[in-house]
């Protein structure tokens, strides 16, 4: 068992080393009173120059959200959320939306510095001409975008491509049409608060038979102090459209725990597909679990079209809490639903997290491979459904889904539901839990590998499957991640 | 015997044969040869009854009787067997087992006395023994585990069991060693006589010289491109499909 | 997964009329009457278990509150003709004791619950309803011990449901099975009755150090009849508890089985099937808690849904921190025959330990077109060549049973459901 100690060892040593994205960036932030109330939202919706009708949808958004009651069944736990005690809205003191990036606040051009935003897409956020990028970025600072790039490149395609508050005003029709048409106002207890009090988020509508010329991104930071995040993101893929949306988040360090609650739409008609990024490394709280993100986030996609396709990637490795199931309502015939995950928690964190697939349109066909690696005394949760209903003759799901254990404190637990209703469908669940196996690293380290190298090595191994669903520009960083919160754990 | 006629049949609306003509007359073997994707297997599985296959025209005769309306047990039944490229695991599903209530449920509907458990077996064994198998071939479930020699081997014993009158082996040396072919041909060749027929699909030529056929035929693009003794065979080695298919349009 | 939370379950369901039923009853029910007032404490302020609950997701009690069930006749006579038995037989008609039917086991000493009522710490009122409900109205069972070293063989029990009265009757017998050091038994337990019913029972296990017991079910109950069944066992050093269940019976049916390996190197087998057509409803619950290290747990469930029959596997294996070494495994499979027919399953994983293997699978699907046809190739009918295929996804599950007597039991209630499936 020697090797099992040093392995824990390693773990502690790393979860010693801090956070490294705990920074804090200072600039005059706009603040509003604390407490959420109709005249909060009032506020929101006026600060946002927003229609009338919006602002009666965050209100009946608000008026279900008080009936409600925060659910329960997930594997977390928390002290009670004093949902009066946080702001619900921050804005840097600046007019909203810099006509150029030279306004951008250089404080904010080095946190992304900090963040390693990679240096392709640095050069773009800080206007180096030419620098050849095909990533667009639209970069949200606490609740309002401050930068956007390439948007000439995009509306040349016909791609929209702005902030949400934006398309409120510009293209209220589209929104209109869309939001909250996948993720209903009332949906669940968190999904309801971000329609009430959403303040920023991006919006991508791409038209009729278009290719996205380039990759999407968007790097969410949550700064302010007590300021709740409620991002609200609207993605729509017309007929036979394509784009493929990166979305990557860090936050600095903080005592206090932070909400966020976030909700994510994604639309895609006939043959179109949507491939979803995200690699979340929020702030993971203290090696004693105080302080970092409560991440609690409803993203889903509706296939309405034949033979259209969403597919969602992740990799989580921060939060103190993360609560997020990204999941594919499959109406379209021979629409296809994609979850890949890679699910790291350490310290105290604690995951619950997974996907849904409901298989409505006939030959759907879905896949879930998610990675569970659970270190330090931290809870790592699997929790999916499948749904097979009556329609959805010829229906396909593979699912599967492997825990590694690394120490002897940390939870590691799968809780999969399978309902089918339709005889032609066929779904195979396969579920796996075990730790490293010694022979695997003593064969690494008789190579000459050390510990840590040789951790890393499987770990990464038991999550290449996910890792390569990643695009290029988001792999890199995935890996660095990884290594980075299990450097403590792993190596 | 079989007779085929202007057969056509297509998979998801996709046409694969575009009008077979073919005459099997009983007691003789004629081969199918002919390059991948160009239906040799659609054929074999037209006229077993797979369900995903569309017959868009033509007729498959047997003894007069038309065989692309019936169900494939019926086919079975009236004595057309099809040795599977890949045959089927069935897990759970004792050899045995199987076999028994395949002759049985043939017998009954030919009208014949079933085989009770201890005239099977003593049939089953003296098969077993005569094609140089082991015993606990029975006892295993049906193909589960089994090498692809051992399942191709299954075929054989399950054919030599049945008593087929028109065997169809589609592909049947695809992955078998020297060692295997020779067994697998040795159980075809027990079979001939004035009764058994038999259509060997394959791609390569070297089964033929185990399983010597009375006529080959050449199939490209859905259609009989060539017919002729079994020297064609030994043409075909020499020059290829291309060069055949090319010459036939 | 219920997205929208819910308010916490607003009233009981169903305690009303077996409240009424103890208040009746309580006087003359065996038994420490603390306990019973206990359990019917609990009962009150839960009641039945509702869809809310998330144990419960799947199989809704809802019918078994809307029925008035009365207490069963004391004296009844029952035609039904059991087989010679092949050694001893516990029979029980309506949850009561028939000893005029009954051959008394040689290996085991058996006394009736009505003459040694106690109320055992496994079975907890409090932490279920169905043990609480139970627990307040439980009038006989069968005791069964096995004394060390002993084995005891085959051991019938046999639960007739006599039903034939103008009302719905339930019972709710209460067994207790004890095996003592390196003891031995199989424990068949066979269930069938006509007419409509509530059979609740609740059995609890002790499997001590060494000892291995076998629990064949058998549940072939009235087409009309409501059981659910809930078992808890433990399993001390060494010992195993091998279980199989088979659901053939009853309209709505949860067999709910929870075993604790808390002694070290302990087994315990969960195996199941449920074979249901017409608009029955099967649920099997398991959950496996493993307490202690070297144990293993092992466990193939199968479901075969015919017509609008719905069909629920719920399984849990449970890990503590303690339980290193722990290795656990769990196959769950479901055919669909019917377009109407639905399973719903939930293979769960809870894992405290580091050093562990375990794994669950499940399947869905229908026939495997490609057999069908092989098989039909062969010349077998289409009708037989289904129920060979049924077949054999069955006996992976049915060959673990072990004891022939049980398994040609088992065999022989399946051969008859297949006659009157193709009659």
């Amino acid at each position: 068992m020697a090797a099992d100690t040093e392995t824990i060892d390693t773990v502690n040593a790393v979860t010693g080393s801090g956070y490294k994205y705990g920074f804090e960036t200072v600039l005059e932030m706009d603040l509003a009173p604390k407490g959420l109330s109709p005249d909060i939202i009032r506020l929101i919706s006026e600060r946002k120059q927003e229609p009338a009708w919006m602002l009666e949808w965050r209100l009946a958004a608000y008026e279900a959200w008080l009936k409600m009651r925060e659910p329960e069944w997930a594997f977390v736990h928390h002290a009670p959320i004093d949902y009066q005690d946080l702001h619900y809205y921050a804005a840097p003191k600046k007019k909203t939306g810099p006509a150029s990036l030279d306004e951008v606040d250089p404080e904010l051009l080095k946190t992304y510095e900090k963040l390693g935003i990679p240096l392709k897409e640095r050069a773009i956020l800080a206007g180096v001409e030419g620098a050849g990028s095909n990533v667009a970025v639209d970069a949200v600072f606490d609740s309002v975008s401050v930068a956007t790039t390439f948007r000439e490149t995009l509306s040349k395609a016909g791609v929209i491509f702005c902030p949400i508050s934006e398309a409120v005003r510009e293209h209220p029709d589209l929104v209109k049409q869309y939001l909250g048409s996948v993720v209903p106002v009332a949906d669940n207890y968190f999904a309801a608060l971000n329609s009430a009090v959403f303040t920023d988020g991006s919006f991508v509508f791409v038209p009729k038979g278009v290719r996205c010329p380039m990759e999407l991104s968007t790097y969410f930071r949550i700064n302010a102090r007590n300021t709740g995040q409620f991002e609200r993101t609207l993605i729509v893929c017309e007929d036979n459209a394509h784009v493929s949306y990166l979305e990557g988040c860090t936050a600095p360090m903080r005592d206090e725990n932070q909400l966020h609650a976030a909700v994510v739409e994604l639309v895609a008609l006939e043959g179109a597909s949507i491939k979803y990024s995200t690699v979340q490394n929020w702030y993971p709280g203290d090696a004693e679990g105080r302080g970092g993100i409560y991440n609690f986030v409803t993203k889903r996609g509706a296939c309405r079209g034949a033979r259209s396709r969403i597919s969602w990637t992740q990799v989580e490795t921060g939060s103190a809490i993360t609560w997020k199931y990204p999941s594919c309502v499959l109406e379209g015939d021979e629409s296809v639903g994609e979850f890949y995950s890679v699910a790291v928690t350490n310290n105290h964190q604690q995951a619950d997290t997974g996907t849904k697939m409901i298989h409505l349109g006939r030959n759907t066909r879905s896949t879930i491979v998610s990675k569970g690696i659970s270190a330090g005394h931290s809870s790592n949760t699997y929790r999916g459904l499948v749904r097979i209903l009556p329609r959805a003759a010829g229906a396909r799901n593979h699912t599967q889904c492997d825990s590694l254990l690394i120490g002897h404190d940390c939870a590691a637990h799968t809780v999969p539901y399978i309902e089918s209703r339709n005889p032609s469908a066929k779904v195979e669940h396969e579920a796996t839990t075990s730790k490293i196996a010694e022979d695997q690293l003593f064969y690494c380290r008789s190579r000459g590998l050390s510990q840590e190298d040789a951790v890393g090595l499987i770990v990464n191994g038991f999550c290449k499957e996910v890792l390569n669903e990643l695009p290029m520009e988001f792999a890199v960083e995935a890996q660095k991640l990884l290594a980075v919160s299990l450097e403590g754990s792993v190596g | 015997m079989l007779r085929i006629e202007n057969l056509t049949a297509s998979i998801a609306d996709k046409p694969i044969l575009k009008g077979i003509d073919l005459e099997v007359p009983q007691g003789e073997v004629h081969a199918i040869m002919g390059p991948n994707g160009s239906g040799k297997s659609t054929l074999s599985y037209v006229l077993a009854g797979r369900e995903d296959y569309e017959v868009t025209g033509g007729s498959a005769t047997f003894d007069g009787r038309e065989l692309l309306g019936m169900e494939p047990e019926e086919r079975a039944a009236l004595g057309v067997f099809l040795a599977f490229q890949y045959p089927v695991e069935l897990p759970g599903v004792g050899n045995a087992n199987f076999l028994r209530t395949a002759l049985n449920a043939q017998r009954r509907a030919r009208g014949e006395a079933e085989l009770d458990a201890v005239q099977f077996l003593k049939m089953a064994r003296a098969e077993l023994k005569r094609l140089a198998m082991p015993d606990d071939m029975l006892k295993r479930n049906v193909n589960v585990g089994f090498s692809g020699g051992e399942k191709k081997r299954n075929e054989v014993l399950q054919m030599a069991i049945l008593r087929p009158r028109l065997a169809i082996l589609d592909e049947t040396d695809s992955g078998l060693d020297i060692d295997a072919l020779k067994i697998v041909a040795e159980g075809v060749n027990a079979l001939r006589g004035p009764d058994f027929s038999a259509l060997v699909i394959t791609h390569y030529q070297r089964l033929l010289e185990h399983i010597v056929p009375d006529r080959v035929h050449v199939l490209a693009g859905g259609r009989i491109v060539r017919s002729g003794g079994p020297e064609l065979a030994h043409e075909l080695e020499a020059r290829g499909y291309a060069d055949m298919a090319a010459e036939a349009a | 997964m219920n997205d929208i939370a819910q308010a916490r379950a607003p009233a009981a369901i169903g305690a009303e009329g077996f409240l009424a039923r103890y208040a009746g009853l309580r006087a003359r029910l065996p038994g420490d009457e603390t306990r019973r007032d206990a359990a019917a404490e609990s009962f009150r302020a839960r009641g039945l278990p509702t869809r809310r609950d998330e144990a419960w997701k799947y199989t809704d009690l809802r019918p078994v509150a809307a029925l008035a069930f009365h207490e069963p006749l004391l004296a009844t006579d029952t035609d039904f003709k059991l087989p010679p038995a092949p050694g001893a037989r516990l029979v029980f008609v309506d949850g009561r004791f028939r000893e005029d039917a009954s051959r008394l086991p040689d290996g085991a000493a058996f006394t009736p619950f009505a003459r040694a009522p106690r109320f055992d710490a496994l079975a907890r009122p409090e932490a279920h309803p169905l043990v609480a409900l139970n627990t307040m109205l439980a009038e006989d069972g069968a005791v069964l011990t096995v004394p060390d070293g002993v084995d005891a063989g085959l051991v019938e029990l046999v639960s007739i449901g006599a039903g034939g009265t103008r009302h719905p009757a339930a019972f709710h017998p209460r067994h207790a099975i004890r095996l003592g050091r390196g003891a031995q038994m199989t424990l068949l337990e066979t269930l069938i009755g006509e007419g409509v019913y509530l059979h609740n029972p609740v059995m609890s296990v002790m499997v001590a150090e060494g000892a291995a017991l076998a629990h064949v079910r058998l549940q072939n109950e009235s087409q009309a009849a409501f059981h659910l069944a809930t078992v808890y066992a433990g399993i001390a050093e060494g010992g195993t508890y091998d279980g199989f269940t088979l659901n053939l019976g009853a309209r709505l049916c949860r067999t709910e089985i929870h075993t604790r390996l808390h002694g070290p190197g302990g087994a315990a087998h969960l195996n199941a099937a449920q074979v249901l057509r017409g608009v029955q409803h099967g649920d099997v619950t398991t959950v496996v808690a493993h307490d202690a290290p070297n144990c293993a747990s092992r466990q193939t469930v199968k479901n075969v849904l015919d017509g609008r029959a719905r069909g629920v596997f719920q399984g849990r294996i449970e890990v503590a921190q303690a339980a290193q070494k722990t290795d656990g495994y769990q196959m769950n499979q479901a055919l669909l025959l019917s377009p109407d027919a639905e399973v719903d399953s939930k293979p769960e994983l809870r894992i405290f330990a580091d050093d562990v293997k375990c794994s669950h699978g499940a399947t869905v699907g229908a026939l495997d077109p490609d057999q069908l046809f092989y098989l039909r190739t062969r010349g077998v009918p289409e009708i037989e060549a289904r129920a060979m295929l049924v077949r054999a996804f069955l006996d992976e599950a049915l060959t673990l049973v072990s004891h022939p007597a049980a398994r040609a039991a088992l065999d022989g209630a399946l051969s008859a459901w297949w006659e009157q499936e193709t009659a």
